[in-house]
C-alpha cells in the first residue's frame, strides 16, 4: 500500500538499524511517548533488532488508559439512565470502573452506541430526539479538534439533546511532570506524531532546554521509530538536547492552525488527574463557559466518588515508565485483555494489551 | 433410605454440579464478545458446553462432526446466521448462510449433501426482501450441487428479533481415504490460502449503519466444495483443513496450532490483503489476520504435493490467487508466530474480545 509499505522495508530497517549501531557508544533509555508507537515496536518487535544499549520506556500516551475511574463510573452512571444514549469510542467499553464497565451496562440494557467519529453523535442525536446523547469525549490533541468541531455544531443546529463527557488530556504537561518527578530516568523522548500534527511541536521547545532532553518528533510505522530512535540516540552521544522534527511528512511547526482555532473557541485548560499517575497541573481541557451547556457533568450533576484502584494493577507505574507490563504479578494471569484490572490491558493503545497480544515467544 | 452425611454428600455434589464453572470474577452475563469466535468464545464452549454433552464424536471439536454408519464416514454440521445488514456488497444472509454451512462440510473433508434451513423472522420483514433471500439460497444451492430437504419457519414479535436469523445444517459424505483432522498436521507441512483475505468482514462494515463508507470491496462468500474437490483429486496428503471465518486467519491457525500441538510460522508479506482491504483497515485500526473470510480456507498440506496443490487451485475460480503462506514448525509447539515485513519474528495470537459483532 502507497506510504505505507515504503515505511515497513526490512531492507531499509537494517540499514536505519546499522545506523544507530554505529553511533551508540554507552547505554541509553529513550521514552516513546504514544501508545501506537508502543503498539508498533511490539507489533514490528523492533526491539530485537536494536542494540541492547537501547532500552524503550513506554509513555502514557493512550488516553484511554489514563482516564481517570471516576470517569469511566460517570460514564457508567450515565449510560445506567433510561433516558440517555452515551456515544463512546469502542475502546472505552471494556475498561473497568470502580464496579463495572461499560459493557456490562450495555448487556443490562442501557444504551451505549459505538461511534468512529464525534460527529456521528450529533445524527444520533437528531434521530433520538425523545433522549439525552451524551458523547464520551476522550483523547489527547488529536481527538479533542473533532470533538470541539461536534460542540460548534451542535450549537450552530440548535441540538439541544446532546452533551459531552468531557475528559480530554494534553501531551506536554504530563511529558514534564514525568521528567519532573526524580524516578525518571528518561535520557531521551521521542514525541507522538499525530498530537504534533495538531499542535506542532513549539511547545516541546522549553521542555527539551530545561530538561536538558532532546525530544524527537516520531511517527508510527517502524521505519519512523527506528529514524526516531536514532536522531535521539545521535543527539544523546553528540551532547546536544533539541527539538527535532522526523515526521515531517504530517507535522508543522506551528501545527495544524484551524485545528488549533478550534480547540481554542470550545475549551480551556484546567488540572486533570491522569489514571494511575495523578493530578497534573494545566493538563486537560474543560468546556469553556459559553458552550457549559453541552456539558454533560453539570446537566446531570455527577458527584465524582473517589475510588480505589485495583491492589495487584501497577498500571500508574507502567504507564510512567518505571515498570514494564511484564513486571507485574497479575500480568497474563489474573489481569488478560478479558478481565483486565487495569485500562492498560484494555485499549488498542495499552502498552499491557500490546505485550500481551505481541508477547515474544519464551525461549 | 440415606443418612444424613451421604445426603448432604449427594446435595453438594448436586450443588456443585448446578454452579456456573466460569468464575465470578468473569462477566456475569452473556456479552457480544462470547459470540465473537475469539477467548470469551471458547471460554463458553469449553466451560459450559462440552463437559456437559461431551462424547466422543463431539470432542473432535471441528468444523462437522464426523462418525460412522454402516462402514460409511459421514460428516454433520449446523450453523446459525445472524449478519446485520441481510444485505450486503457481494451477497447476503442467505447465500451465506448455505455457503457456510457447505464449507464447514467440505474443510472436513466432505462432499456435502443435504441441508437445512430454519427461519426465524421478525414480524414486519418486507416479504420481498424474504422472497430476495429464498432466491439467492436457490441459486446458492444450485451454484454448489445441493439440495434443501428439509426446514422450518417462526415468526416472532416486533423488537424481538433482529429482521431475519437463518440456520443451516448440512450432512456430507466423505470418501474413503479421506482424513481430515489438525491432529494429522505434520512437520514441515506447507500452510495453503486460496486468496485475499478479511474482505467480507471488512464489506459487511462498509454497509453498517454509522460507518457506511464507499468502496470497491466485495464479500467473499463462496462455496468452496468444487474446490476442495480438485485439491483431493491431485493429493492424497491434505492433513487438515479450516475455513477462516469469525476471528480470521489467525484464530484458525492458533486452534490448529492448540489442538495439532505443533508449531506454526506465516510469513506477514505472503499473506495476499487487497490494497483496499489494507485501506480500510488501516484507516480503522483492523488487522486483517482478525477479520472474517466466508469463502477462505486454509490448508496444510506435505511439502512434496504443496506446488501442486496450489497449481490446481489456481486453475478455479475461488483458488486463483492460492499461495503457500507458512509451514508447520518444531519450535513453540501450539503457537502461531509471524514473520513480519521487517523480518522479525512475533507472536500472532487468536482474538481476544469481538473485532466486529455479528459478521455472520
Amino acid at each position: 500500500m502507497k506510504f505505507i509499505d515504503e515505511y515497513r522495508d526490512s531492507a531499509a530497517a537494517k540499514n536505519l538499524v546499522e545506523s544507530i549501531k554505529k553511533v551508540i557508544t554507552q547505554s541509553w533509555s529513550l521514552m516513546e511517548i504514544c501508545g501506537g508507537q508502543t503498539h508498533s515496536i511490539l507489533k514490528y518487535n523492533l526491539e530485537d533488532l536494536l542494540p541492547k544499549e537501547i532500552s524503550l520506556i513506554h509513555g502514557p500516551g493512550c488516553p484511554v488508559c489514563v482516564t481517570p475511574v471516576e470517569f469511566i463510573d460517570k460514564a457508567v452512571s450515565i449510560a445506567s439512565r433510561e433516558d440517555t444514549i452515551l456515544a463512546s469510542f469502542g475502546d472505552m467499553l471494556r475498561v473497568p470502573g470502580s464496579k463495572e464497565d461499560l459493557l456490562s451496562v450495555k448487556a443490562d440494557g442501557g444504551c451505549v452506541k459505538i461511534v468512529y467519529s464525534p460527529l456521528d453523535s450529533l445524527k444520533i442525536a437528531e434521530l433520538n430526539s425523545g433522549k439525552n446523547i451524551v458523547l464520551f469525549a476522550v483523547g489527547f490533541e488529536t481527538t479533542a479538534p473533532a470533538v470541539a468541531m461536534t460542540v460548534i455544531e451542535a450549537k450552530r443546529r440548535g441540538i439541544k439533546n446532546f452533551s459531552i463527557l468531557c475528559s480530554h488530556v494534553l501531551v506536554p504537561p504530563a511529558i514534564e511532570a514525568l521528567l519532573n518527578s526524580g524516578r525518571s530516568m528518561i535520557n531521551g523522548i521521542l514525541a507522538a506524531g499525530h498530537v504534533c500534527t495538531v499542535m506542532g511541536y513549539e511547545e516541546y521547545i522549553p521542555i527539551s532546554k530545561k530538561f536538558k532532553v532532546p525530544i524527537v518528533v516520531t511517527g508510527f510505522e517502524p521505519l519512523d521509530i527506528l529514524h526516531g530512535i536514532y536522531h535521539a540516540v545521535k543527539q544523546l552521544e553528540e551532547g546536544k538536547y533539541e527539538v527535532q522534527n522526523k515526521y515531517s511528512r504530517a507535522v508543522r511547526k506551528e501545527g495544524n492552525l484551524p485545528a488549533k482555532n478550534l480547540l481554542n473557541e470550545v475549551f480551556e485548560v484546567v488540572d486533570r488527574k491522569w489514571r494511575g499517575i495523578g493530578l497534573i497541573r494545566e493538563s486537560g481541557y474543560k468546556l469553556r463557559e459559553v458552550y457549559a451547556k453541552f456539558d454533560a457533568e453539570k446537566i446531570f450533576s455527577l458527584e465524582e466518588i473517589p475510588v480505589e484502584e485495583s491492589r495487584h494493577c501497577i498500571a500508574g507505574l507502567v504507564l510512567q515508565g518505571i515498570k514494564k507490563p511484564t513486571e507485574c504479578s497479575a500480568f497474563g494471569n489474573l489481569c488478560i485483555p478479558e478481565n483486565p484490572l487495569g485500562a492498560p490491558m484494555v485499549s488498542t493503545e495499552g502498552a499491557c494489551a500490546a505485550y500481551f497480544k505481541y508477547r515474544k515467544v519464551i525461549a | 433410605m440415606l443418612d444424613k452425611a451421604s445426603f448432604m454428600k449427594n446435595n453438594n455434589d448436586t450443588e456443585l454440579n448446578l454452579s456456573c464453572p466460569i468464575p465470578k470474577s468473569d462477566y456475569d452475563k452473556i456479552l457480544l464478545a462470547h459470540g465473537g469466535g475469539g477467548t470469551l468464545s471458547h471460554q463458553l464452549l469449553n466451560k459450559l458446553i462440552f463437559p456437559q454433552f461431551d462424547n466422543e464424536i463431539l470432542s473432535q471439536h471441528s468444523d462437522s462432526a464426523v462418525f460412522s454408519i454402516d462402514g460409511k464416514k459421514y460428516a454433520f454440521t449446523t450453523d446459525s446466521y445472524v449478519v446485520q445488514p441481510v444485505f450486503f456488497p457481494g451477497g447476503d444472509i442467505g447465500s451465506l448462510a448455505v455457503n457456510g454451512t457447505i464449507n464447514d462440510l467440505c474443510v472436513s473433508g466432505a462432499e456435502p449433501l443435504y441441508l437445512s434451513a430454519s427461519f426465524i423472522i421478525e414480524e414486519g420483514f418486507l416479504l420481498e426482501d424474504f422472497w430476495r433471500i429464498i432466491l439467492s439460497m436457490k441459486k446458492s444451492c444450485e451454484k454448489a450441487g445441493v439440495k434443501i430437504i428439509t426446514g422450518d419457519t417462526k415468526v416472532v414479535d416486533k423488537g424481538k428479533g433482529d429482521k431475519i436469523f437463518i440456520n443451516t445444517s448440512g450432512i456430507g459424505l466423505i470418501e474413503e481415504g479421506i482424513n481430515i483432522s489438525p491432529k494429522n498436521c505434520r512437520l514441515g507441512d506447507f500452510i495453503i490460502i486460496n486468496g485475499r483475505i478479511a474482505e467480507h468482514g471488512i464489506a459487511i462494515l462498509s454497509a453498517r449503519e454509522g460507518l457506511e463508507f464507499s468502496t470497491t470491496i466485495k464479500s467473499d462468500t463462496a462455496p468452496l466444495n468444487s474446490l476442495v474437490k480438485k485439491m483431493f483429486n491431485v493429493s492424497k496428503n491434505i492433513h487438515c483443513m479450516r475455513d477462516p471465518t469469525r476471528g480470521g486467519v489467525s484464530s484458525t491457525l492458533n486452534e490448529i496450532a492448540l489442538e495439532s500441538q505443533i508449531g506454526i510460522l506465516i510469513e506477514e508479506e505472503k499473506i495476499p490483503v487487497s490494497e483496499e482491504v489494507k485501506g480500510a483497515c488501516e484507516i480503522l485500526g483492523f488487522d486483517p489476520l482478525y477479520i472474517a473470510n466466508e469463502g477462505k480456507m486454509i490448508a496444510f498440506v506435505s511439502p512434496s504435493d504443496a506446488e501442486r496443490v496450489v497449481n490446481e487451485m489456481k486453475k478455479h475460480d475461488y483458488g486463483k490467487e492460492s499461495v503457500i503462506i507458512g509451514r508447520v514448525t518444531e519450535e513453540n509447539p501450539g503457537t502461531v508466530l509471524i514473520r513480519t515485513k521487517i523480518g522479525t519474528k512475533r507472536v500472532l495470537d487468536m482474538l481476544s474480545g469481538e473485532q466486529l459483532p455479528r459478521i455472520c
